[in-house]
């Protein structure tokens, strides 16, 4: 089951710990807001990902698995 | 085509035909001041078809899920803007585990709009005929009809019906919530949010409102034209309702015709009608027209030369990077100014964020400011690669849709009416950028309402 980051843009407050933490699939756009990389995660980079999450301020940043996605 | 006696017929252009029998079909029996009563909708469309039976929960639900059948076969897409196929959305509220709500969505917060508000003031009974089907459809115990604050006589009028269907043995639980003016307030989400008491501000999806919407309940969420076609489909039928229309967008659907035009209103027309017929039963441009807005502040713009070969339905103005969304058509005349006018409605667009998302909060104001910049003059070389650049910060980048919405009328703007934004940013403000703004926004609503009529391909 594969897994992807997504931001709750409501609750993100451009703290940036994201782009810190995770600099692989974030980068912050002009004003500090997390642009995201949503394509699948590679296993190796799931519990990485999962840390940055558990550290963001606003728990905006999010790792959901595949199933939950197709709920939109 | 001249003198007072004219009649539309008179002034259709060559090649236009006759108007269609089969039209009006919601606007049917509509008076030019206030609402049918019950018993005058009931004389004009006949009572209200049993379509559940009430005998026990189960058998309730096997009728509902005819009517829903019906309407899948009918082809309804949704009118609140997003064409979204009212069946699909219908048969997931009714697969739900618990009791279903349904919510009437007539919080029109389109300022080019009066569709909703038409309805609402008209013909409420249209609507909660509907809307009570749809009830009895998805197995809902309750049944909300949202309306506008601002829609003084669409509140009085809706008010007035639910108290004449009081007592009514199939008006179960039925109330009216009066919701603020915002433009995103009537975002499905918003409202749901706003009925469990919160803000009238988009939620962050999943959960959907048919999964989790008001008190947790599944709740199916339509717009009030959308369920007045569920009114009529439910006593006539799929078949007569695909004898209109095109085969992707069957059935007839309310528009409002305002800026350049003789009789601004709303219109009956046939989903591929061509713009020129809509104008014509408008009583023609009272300008030569400049470009059209096409699905209101979430829509394109269509360059004037290109407006005779223009047909409303979906599939056609995809040609052109434009729908219907909740049926507007703008015309703008030549003797406004596209850049300042611009300007004013993507200032209007970024007031109009709900100020939740980061990017929708700068990347909005700074799109306006930008547009503000070529219509003063002041803007710096590479101004049109920074418009490229916000727009990519902005797209999908919300909770919901605003920010795209947002970005349809600004960017199609840049585009259609590429000479004058070039103009503008090189020499400065022209001639007409001082006189009155021509396009209605809230301070300078849609002028007046002529809401009978027709029309045809």
């Amino acid at each position: 089951m594969s897994h992807r980051v997504r931001v709750n843009p409501i609750s993100c407050e451009a703290h940036g710990m994201c782009a810190e933490l995770l600099p692989e699939r974030v980068t912050l756009d002009e004003w500090g807001y997390p642009i995201v990389d949503e394509t699948p995660l590679h296993g190796s980079q799931v519990e990485h990902a999962m840390r940055a999450a558990r550290a963001c301020p606003t728990f905006a940043l999010l790792v959901e698995r595949e199933r939950e996605r197709s709920r939109r | 085509m001249s003198g007072s006696s004219s009649t539309i017929a008179e002034r259709r252009p060559a090649g236009v035909r006759a108007p269609a029998a089969a039209l009006p079909r919601l606007l049917t029996g509509i008076q030019p001041r206030g609402a049918l009563t019950l018993e005058q909708h009931q004389a004009v469309h006949g009572p209200m078809p049993i379509v559940a039976s009430g005998r026990g929960r189960r058998r309730a639900r096997e009728q509902g899920s005819l009517l829903i059948d019906e309407i899948e076969r009918a082809g309804l897409l949704g009118r609140g803007g997003a064409a979204f196929p009212t069946a699909t959305k219908m048969r997931a509220v009714a697969g739900g585990r618990r009791r279903a709500i349904v919510v009437a969505n007539g919080a029109e917060g389109e300022p080019a709009s009066l569709k909703d508000r038409t309805l609402l003031e008209s013909l409420p009974h249209l609507v909660l005929d509907g809307a009570i089907l749809a009830a009895e459809a998805v197995g809902a115990d309750e049944l909300i009809v949202c309306v506008c604050t601002t829609a003084d006589a669409g509140v009085r009028s809706m008010a007035r019906a639910i108290e004449e269907r009081a007592g009514a043995e199939r008006a179960p639980g039925l109330r009216l919530a009066a919701v603020p003016s915002q433009y995103v307030a009537g975002q499905e989400s918003a409202l749901v949010s706003f009925l469990n008491g919160g803000p009238a501000k988009p939620t962050f999806t999943p959960p959907l409102p048919f999964e989790q919407g008001v008190r947790n309940r599944p709740t199916l969420v339509d717009n009030v034209e959308t369920l007045a076609h569920v009114a009529l489909i439910a006593r006539h039928g799929a078949p007569w309702f695909r004898e209109l229309g095109t085969p992707s967008q069957p059935g007839s659907a309310l528009v409002t015709l305002s800026g350049a035009i003789a009789h601004p209103g709303v219109y009956e027309i046939e989903h591929g009608a061509s713009l020129s017929s809509l104008i014509a039963a408008g009583g023609g441009t009272t300008a030569r027209v400049r470009g059209a807005l096409v699905g209101g502040y979430a829509g394109s713009w269509i360059g004037g030369e290109l407006l005779n070969g223009v047909a409303l339905s979906n599939e056609h103005l995809a040609s052109h990077g434009a729908s219907l969304g909740a049926g507007v058509v703008l015309l703008l005349s030549e003797h406004a100014c596209p850049v300042a006018e611009s300007a004013r409605v993507a200032r209007w667009l970024a007031s109009q964020s709900a100020r939740q998302c980061g990017p929708c909060i700068h990347g909005l104001d700074a799109l306006a400011g930008t547009i503000e910049e070529i219509a003063a003059g002041i803007a710096g070389a590479r101004v049109m690669q920074r418009i490229d650049q916000l727009a990519s910060l902005v797209a999908r980048r919300g909770a919901c849709g605003h920010p795209d919405g947002a970005l349809n009328p600004i960017l199609s703007a840049v585009e259609v009416f590429h000479d004058e934004f070039a103009d503008h940013a090189r020499h400065g403000p022209c001639d007409a950028c001082a006189r009155p703004p021509e396009l209605p926004l809230p301070e300078r609503p849609v002028s007046d309402s002529t809401r009978v009529t027709l029309e045809r391909r």
